[in-house]
């Protein structure tokens, strides 16, 4: 039985019915980066601290003197969620020794868009998972600057047409690749990394739970379908967000300290990007020898993945 | 009373720190602020001090390592110079918006370019409209003292300001002075446990740095700008409450054989002592010199430096920093706004000095007094110099 499908059935038991992320915020209609703030809140329960950097999610759910909050959270700037998470962490752990608060574990997450975790944050990232912190920081990559009008990030995919990297008559749009986020978080050689994608909630509430319960940091790349960025229709982002998982565009894995493992709901033999590809408007204009260079790229560091859950096993697998 | 002990400025502040049992610290290594996060991290790995030391890597990291632990209600300190301050400077005002009590020591030290390590005003004077409390102190002692005085004034429940401790890199932070430090339970007695307004904490979950765009942005500002200048009364209640407890005494604006004198400098930091020495050798001459020392740069003390000028015909202004294209110093600038308020105006000249280490002697002091006298037309007021200049 397909568990997605049959979402009803399952959910009583398998998600927190507690909405700890309330209604109300002004996220864009069928924007899946909300739903995957959701549904974080929901698998990591109330005992959790919040620092957010400035973008989408910051913006829809905060506005003064409103927020859709209902855990404690905090946003300071752009570049810093991991940095102040990192100081949330370290206040915590302080007062809790000293016993100036109840000593209930709280897990602290740091939570930034692609600009804010590849670009500009990316050396507060760097730093706060290395000094090895209790945090999980979760990258909601929407492949792109949306909150200011959809410019490219370094978490952009090539060919895809941003305002700063056009698609016209000499530039196919973004003429680099997507910098491969989770792969240099595993090279920081922390506990826990994991691709999610809001199209699989059952996989991804399981990712965060598992994160939640590891003492050390983690890192949740998840991938968030953006239809108002990606000139889309706004009912496509579950559909969206399966293809990019189903074309192996965006495969879901977990690495649990250096080992890699497939997510169950990777298909064996993924479909044909083009599939992806067709009905995003930030795609239309590339031509069939673009999308096989893309799709030759996509099957090369597929493959590679592939390798990797094949020789980096865990132990008892 | 503690006992006096021969300590360089750096680990004495550190130590004064450890006093007030900061909860975290989160420091980057930076000339010559590093003595003080490496004494902070020996008294923390002796044990000595129980706090979370956060080795960040950058000073950007190292403020928004402060507001993280700071929103949970821990008691966070930080210290940094120079070109770590000027990479704060995008959370500095964020800090004071959200009324984090975090407390900073600054060495302070020029700004590139050219490259340089040694002090001046530099670093402070663009961070002078960010909402935190400013304070400069002349010698060790003051540096100690201030040090803690300053979270005492952050977390009065009427300021919930971050405050910074501004000590002359080097020409301060690194010379061995003799320094009076408190006891532990002087310390513990003058500075209770902070009480913060909203923490972050599961229990009473709670929104903090929300998103604000024109209908409440200017309330915000108001607000702000409320709360600073109502916190001088707070800072001389504590001031009080310090020379009562330790018999020593500090006012926004001090004064070294004022009472009658012509003519005034005015000094900020470090150089006040040097400069008190050249007034006893103009006094010897007979020229009616005297001295004013400001210790609070923010909130800018308006009523003390017109009363302290109320009878002065002439005042020299020092500044450590250039307003590029201004009217010359910041220090020159709020001076002339002070007085253009009242009913006395003196002459006013200013003097930019002591530009990134440069020495100023007490002959150069002598000198900026024997020149402004000599001015009898006073064609040079209101105008700026940089002292001892080569053209």
């Amino acid at each position: 039985m397909n568990i997605v499908e049959n979402f009803d059935l399952f959910a009583p038991r398998l998600i927190n019915k507690q909405e700890l992320f309330s209604s109300g915020h002004r996220a864009c209609s069928g924007c899946a980066e909300v739903l995957a703030v959701r549904l974080m809140c929901k698998a990591l329960g109330e005992n959790t601290v919040i620092a957010s950097a400035t973008g989408c999610m910051e913006i829809v759910s905060s506005m003064f003197p409103t927020t859709a909050w209902r855990v404690p959270w905090i946003h300071v700037a752009f570049e810093n969620a991991a940095a102040v998470a990192s100081g949330v962490e370290a206040g915590l752990k302080a007062l809790q020794k000293k016993g100036k608060i109840d000593g209930r574990y709280i897990k602290v997450v740091g939570m930034a868009g692609d600009g804010g975790t590849m670009d500009i944050g990316f050396q507060a990232l760097s730093g706060a998972m290395e000094r090895g912190h209790d945090m999980i920081y979760v990258c909601f990559d929407n492949e792109a600057y949306m909150n200011t009008g959809i410019q490219r990030s370094s978490g952009t995919p090539m060919g895809a047409s941003t305002t700063t990297a056009p698609a016209g008559k000499v530039s196919i749009g973004q003429k680099t690749w997507k910098k491969n986020m989770p792969e240099i978080m595993v090279a920081h050689e922390i506990p826990y990394v994991a691709t999610v994608c809001t199209s699989y909630p059952l996989d991804f509430i399981r990712k965060l739970e598992k994160a939640r319960n590891i003492k050390g940091p983690s890192y949740i790349h998840c991938f968030s379908v953006c239809p108002t960025g990606w000139r889309s229709p706004s009912h496509t982002a579950i559909s969206m967000g399966r293809l990019a998982v189903e074309t192996g565009v965006f495969p879901l894995y977990e690495v649990e300290n250096g080992h890699y493992r497939m997510s169950p709901d990777m298909p064996k033999k993924p479909r044909p990007i083009r599939d992806y590809f067709k009905s995003q408007g930030r795609f239309r204009h590339l031509t069939d020898a673009d999308i096989d260079m893309i799709q030759n790229r996509v099957n090369k560091e597929f493959q590679k993945l592939v390798e990797k859950t094949k020789y980096l096993k865990t132990g008892n697998e | 009373m503690g006992k006096r002990v021969g300590l360089e400025v750096t680990v004495a502040v550190a130590e004064a720190v450890a006093l007030c049992r900061i909860d975290m610290a989160g420091v980057y290594p930076i000339t010559p602020q590093s003595h003080i996060a490496e004494h902070l991290s020996s008294l923390v790995a002796d044990g000595t001090l129980e706090a979370e030391f956060v080795t960040v890597e950058s000073e950007h990291s190292a403020m928004s390592a402060v507001i993280g632990a700071s929103a949970t209600g821990a008691r966070a300190y930080t210290a940094t110079a120079s070109q770590g301050l000027l990479l704060m400077n995008e959370l500095l005002p964020i800090a004071s918006a959200m009324r984090l009590p975090i407390c900073m020591a600054i060495a302070n030290r020029a700004v590139s370019g050219p490259l340089n390590i040694l002090n001046d005003h530099s670093d402070i004077m663009p961070q002078r409209d960010t909402g935190w409390i400013s304070l400069f102190v002349e010698n060790s002692q003051e540096a100690v003292d201030l040090s803690i005085q300053a979270f005492k004034i952050a977390e009065h429940k009427d300021v919930m300001l971050p405050v910074n401790v501004n000590i002359d890199g080097f020409q301060l932070t690194h010379m061995v002075e003799p320094v009076e430090l408190p006891t532990q339970e002087e310390v513990d007695e003058f500075l209770p446990p902070l009480t913060p307004h909203a923490t972050l904490h599961p229990a009473k979950p709670v929104t903090m740095g929300a998103f604000s765009m024109s209908d409440y942005f200017t309330e915000i500002m108001k607000a702000k700008d409320e709360v600073i200048k109502n916190s001088k009364k707070i800072v001389l209640e504590v001031w009080d409450e310090w020379g009562k407890k330790f018999g020593r005494h500090y006012k926004p604006v001090e004064s070294y054989r004022a009472d009658d004198a012509d003519i005034l400098m005015l000094t900020m930091g470090s150089m006040g002592e040097t400069a008190k020495i050249a007034i006893d050798e103009l006094r010897q001459k007979g020229v009616k010199a005297g001295l004013l020392k400001l210790r609070l740069w923010r909130p800018f003390p308006f009523e003390e430096i017109r009363e302290a000028l109320k009878n002065a015909k002439t005042l020299i202004v020092t500044d450590r920093a250039v307003s590029f294209g201004g009217p010359g110093g910041p220090v020159f600038s709020e001076i002339k706004s002070a007085l253009f308020a009242g009913k006395h105006h003196p002459a006013i000249y200013n003097y930019i000095i002591g530009l990134g280490g440069r020495d100023v002697a007490v002959r150069d002091f002598v000198g900026m007094f024997e020149k402004i006298l000599s001015d009898k037309d006073q064609k040079a007021k209101d105008t700026y110099e940089f002292w001892g200049v080569r053209e």
